[in-house]
């Protein structure tokens, strides 16, 4: 983009979950989507007890097991080996959404194809699945008392995914509360996307026009 | 003497009819019940409908029962898992049904059943495709969505240990659907890798009481 301030470098996936990682306090009960949100648990320090919870079963979720230590019956909702940390415990399924439906989780950090300014998300199906698959998606963000989302701020294409209206398949209806993007950190109010971060060298006149919907800067 | 052992997978699994619902745990890999899977795909019943949270990975257990076209519908939350080759192919050839429920959702179905609750209302799916043609109703200043119990003639599950009353106890992220499938099912039948004598188990940890379940098959596998 021509100018006279210098490019402004958007963050890497890494740093977007990193990001996110700064702003989950201690105590609080997490489940994180498959995925990118999946990354943010190697970005909380291990003794700022974050309660990290897993759909199929785990409260207390630890980091990926060493290669040598890998225990074949402890599998995160991606599937993918996990450990668990001292204090934490296992529940079967109905237990598990008891917990995410019950409002006893304080957050929810998910991934998205899009969100729209009313906090609407849709993030399991597009058009050209042959087969949807929805996992606990649905179940989390009616039942999380935060739910974030964690996404580049427009496709491969260049379009934007903070949109007006979702035209993908919703997933629930205004319930996203803030969005962490590689441009930039977003609050979804009354009022619509209010800016309170923007990557350094980023103009806002630039964040807009990179968004469908239309944005507000935080005071 | 009570005594809900059966000798082998072939027992355990005899009497499934064709157009049975067959409840299948498991979550992934872990605690899938797969020596009474390969049981059912050799006892025969056909035109089944498979409950589970996957649609099977690869071409073996669960994804090769859909291969040899015994399975009608399959009612689950994510059948897109690591490798989904052959319930894909039957999808997109037009050969299988498909239910999507949200995973919370399936659950809570299952438990419904189990507990005779016949329905419930919840605000999940509520204003998505996947509400489509359900009653709906604000309760609370929440709109929410009808969903019915799920009930199955059949249960397949997987426990750690059993003992001859049918008490179960899991281990780790095993217990996933298998537990509230234990309750959800006419039949239950686990498979368990470790044989419990009667008292042995402290009944602090017994997850899935006997009461839920009506045979048991020893498959002793992988870790001691």
């Amino acid at each position: 983009m021509p100018g006279t301030r210098p490019a402004s470098k958007p963050l890497t996936r890494g740093e977007m979950a990193a990001r996110a990682a700064r702003d989950i306090p201690e105590g609080w009960y997490v489940n994180l989507g498959i995925g990118m949100p999946t990354l943010i648990a190697n970005y909380v320090p291990f003794d700022r007890e974050v309660i990290f919870h897993s759909e199929n079963g785990i409260l207390g979720m630890g980091p990926q097991p060493e290669p040598d230590k890998i225990n074949r019956w402890l599998v995160n909702a991606g599937k993918q080996h996990v450990t668990l940390r001292p204090g934490g415990c296992y529940f079967h399924h109905a237990d598990s959404f008891a917990m995410i439906r019950g409002g006893h989780l304080d957050l929810c950090v998910l991934g998205a194809f899009q969100v729209a300014e009313n906090g609407d998300i849709a993030n399991w199906a597009t058009t050209s699945e042959s087969a949807p698959a929805v996992g606990g998606a649905m179940d989390l963000c009616v039942g999380a008392k935060n739910l974030w989302v964690v996404m580049e701020h427009t496709t491969k294409a260049g379009e934007s995914k903070l949109v007006r209206r979702c035209s993908y398949p919703l997933t629930a209806l205004g319930c996203v509360t803030r969005i962490y993007t590689n441009l930039a950190v977003l609050e979804v109010t009354p009022e619509g996307f209010v800016v309170t971060e923007m990557i350094p060298g980023l103009s806002f006149q630039e964040l807009q026009s990179r968004t469908d919907a239309p944005l507000k800067l935080a005071c | 003497m009570i005594d809900k052992f059966v000798r082998s997978a072939a027992e355990a699994v005899d009497g499934v009819k064709d157009g049975a619902t067959v409840l299948v745990g498991g979550f992934g890999a872990v605690g899938q019940p797969l020596t009474l899977i390969d049981a059912l795909i050799e006892q025969g019943a056909k035109d089944l409908t498979i409950v589970a949270n996957n649609a099977g990975v690869g071409r073996v257990g669960l994804a090769r029962l859909l291969d040899l076209g015994r399975v009608r519908k399959v009612i689950c939350s994510f059948p897109r898992s690591s490798d989904p080759v052959v319930f894909e192919e039957l999808y997109k050839a037009g050969r299988i049904e498909l239910e999507i429920v949200p995973q919370g959702t399936l659950a809570e179905r299952l438990r419904a059943a189990g507990a005779g609750i016949p329905a419930f209302f919840t605000p999940t799916a509520y204003g998505t495709q996947l509400a489509d043609g359900k009653e709906v109703r604000e309760i609370g200043g929440r709109s929410c969505v009808l969903e019915t119990a799920l009930q199955g003639d059949v249960a397949l599950v997987e426990c750690w240990k059993a003992d001859r009353w049918g008490n179960l106890t899991f281990r780790d992220s095993g217990r996933n659907f298998n537990p509230v499938m234990a309750t959800a099912a006419t039949l239950t039948v686990a498979q368990s890798q470790h044989v419990a004598e009667l008292g042995a188990l402290d009944p602090e940890t017994v997850v899935t009481p006997g009461v839920y379940v009506d045979r048991v098959v020893h498959v002793p596998y992988g870790d001691p």
